[in-house]
This record gives structure tokens, C-alpha cells and sequence, in this order.
């Protein structure tokens, strides 16, 4: 159940969970992520969606938050990771498709595994708990779908 | 407002340490998460919803408001179809590639280059999506 062992998985979760905490605390923020893609593309499109007032006023923090996060990630890399920088070698096709099914529902369904599945379980929302239930069970299946495809990496 | 930022940059720097830390910004892992052969990511999916939790409803009791003002909200959203089809579409893609939204910055933090190429299709799926349902 877990070859990598328990250690990085509860350290990581917490870290994330403290990241999140200390934003919520100072400013009452939630911090989330997939809100990211539409709040910024009000620079960009005039888009009635694109130009609610909440997403005019939230798009410079979430751009300062996801280079936050990006830096983040690259501190742990110069620093704790053992094996340095990594690149993926799940092909570009997935990589492209997924992507584009990830950036349509999340906006959906209002909520990723960040929006619904750390702040809004955190906030004990029955809304957010029905939406990881679903995104789980359906990427377990597409996962193992795509597996029993034979399509590797 | 300057402050705000600066907050909100330390927040994500833990934010995008702890999903490097946790693997999440590998897509390998995350799919191996998903084929069920290690069930890891479900501890730090736990464990951070677990930190959040105890801060938002407890934190409250304590404070008034944010240290910077304005004032403690939780994060409600109504339940409609769309919540549940979006979380359908969003796992689908899940399955496929491995990637979400806060896990695709983390993977550019450690280098994972070709991961740009998911944030740009983010991108259009999002636009998609909001020309869709002005």
C-alpha cells in the first residue's frame, strides 16, 4: 500500500496544510488553485464569466500565490529532494488532453483537489465532500482504464 | 495590500514545498495513486485537509478576524449538477495525465518541463468553459 513508505506523503500534507492555514489566518483567505486559470484570463478576455467583480479582485494574489507555490517546489528540489530536478515521462498527448479536461471541469465543479479537497473538507462543506468523492472515483477508473489500455507511460 | 501579497507568496512557498515533498509533483506518482498500488497521496490529501480543517473552525473561536482584517469566511458552495459533472470531467483528466491544477506548479518548481504544455491546456479548458457558461 505504500512502497515509498508513510513519511513524505504526512510531512507534505501537513506542510500544505500549514501553507494554507497561515494565509487563512492573516488574510482570510482561502488559498486554492484552480480559480488561478479563470482569474487570470480576465487580463486577457472580456468575458463576461472572466469579469466577475470576484475574480477581478482576487487575480493579483493568486498569481503571486502560484509563484509562490512554483518556488516552493523549487527550494525543495535545491535542497531536500534526493534524486534534484525531475521531468515526467508520461507522454505529451496526455499530458495536453488531461490538461484540458482539468482546467474545464475543475472550473466546473468550482473546486480541485486544492479548492474542494483541502479547503473546502477543511471548511466541512457537503458540497466539496461529494465533489472529491466523485473526482476520486473517477480517476481511480480512468486511471486503471488507461492502464489496462496498455497505454505506458 | 503589499502585505497581503507578501503573505500569500510565504503561504504558497510552504504550499509548493509540501507538494513537492509529498511526490505530488510527479505525475508517476500520482497515477500510481490512482492505479491504487500506493495509496500515499490519500495521507497528504488527509493531512493537509486535516491542518485546514483545525484552522478554520477553531482559529475563529480564538481571533475576531485576520490579523490583516476583514473577516473569517468558510469556503461554502451551493451543490448544483455542475459540480458533480465538472468533478466527473476534472477526474477523467485526473486519470489521463496525472496532473491538477496546484500540482502542475509544483511540477515546474522541480523542473518537470513538459508539464507546460498541461498548464497551457488548462488554460483553454478553463477559457472553454467560461465561454460556454457566461
Amino acid at each position: 500500500m505504500f512502497p515509498l513508505g508513510i513519511f513524505p506523503y504526512i510531512v507534505g500534507g501537513i506542510l500544505i496544510g500549514i501553507g494554507v492555514s497561515f494565509i487563512y489566518i492573516i488574510t482570510g483567505l482561502h488559498a486554492t488553485q484552480s480559480s488561478f486559470f479563470s482569474t487570470t484570463l480576465s487580463y486577457f478576455s472580456k468575458i463576461p464569466y472572466f469579469q466577475q467583480k470576484q475574480y477581478l479582485n482576487s487575480r493579483g494574489w493568486r498569481i503571486t500565490f502560484a509563484v509562490g507555490v512554483i518556488l516552493g517546489a523549487l527550494v525543495y528540489t535545491l535542497t531536500l529532494s534526493p534524486e534534484g530536478f525531475f521531468t515526467t515521462s508520461v507522454q505529451w498527448w496526455r499530458l495536453a488532453l488531461g490538461g484540458l479536461l482539468v482546467g474545464f471541469g475543475t472550473r466546473l465543479s468550482k473546486g480541485c483537489t486544492s479548492g474542494h479537497g483541502i479547503s473546502g473538507l477543511g471548511s466541512l462543506s457537503t458540497t466539496s465532500l461529494y465533489a472529491v468523492v466523485t473526482f476520486l472515483v473517477v480517476g481511480i477508473l480512468t486511471a486503471m482504464i488507461v492502464q489496462a489500455l496498455g497505454v505506458v507511460p | 495590500m503589499r502585505m497581503r501579497h507578501l503573505i500569500v507568496f510565504i503561504g504558497g512557498l510552504l504550499f509548493g514545498f509540501g507538494l513537492a515533498f509529498g511526490g505530488m509533483s510527479k505525475q508517476e506518482i500520482v497515477l500510481s495513486f490512482l492505479q491504487l498500488k500506493d495509496l500515499g497521496l490519500l495521507l497528504l490529501l488527509g493531512g493537509s485537509a486535516f491542518v485546514t480543517a483545525l484552522t478554520i473552525n477553531l482559529v475563529p473561536k480564538i481571533l475576531k478576524r485576520p490579523l490583516l482584517g476583514g473577516e473569517f469566511k468558510r469556503r461554502k458552495r451551493m451543490l448544483s449538477k455542475r459540480t458533480i459533472i465538472g468533478a466527473i470531467i476534472f477526474g477523467v483528466g485526473w486519470g489521463i495525465s496525472g496532473q491538477c491544477p496546484g500540482s502542475a506548479w509544483a511540477s515546474l518548481g522541480v523542473g518537470n518541463i513538459p508539464v507546460i504544455i498541461g498548464i497551457a491546456s488548462m488554460f483553454i479548458g478553463a477559457y472553454i468553459m467560461g465561454r460556454l457558461f457566461t
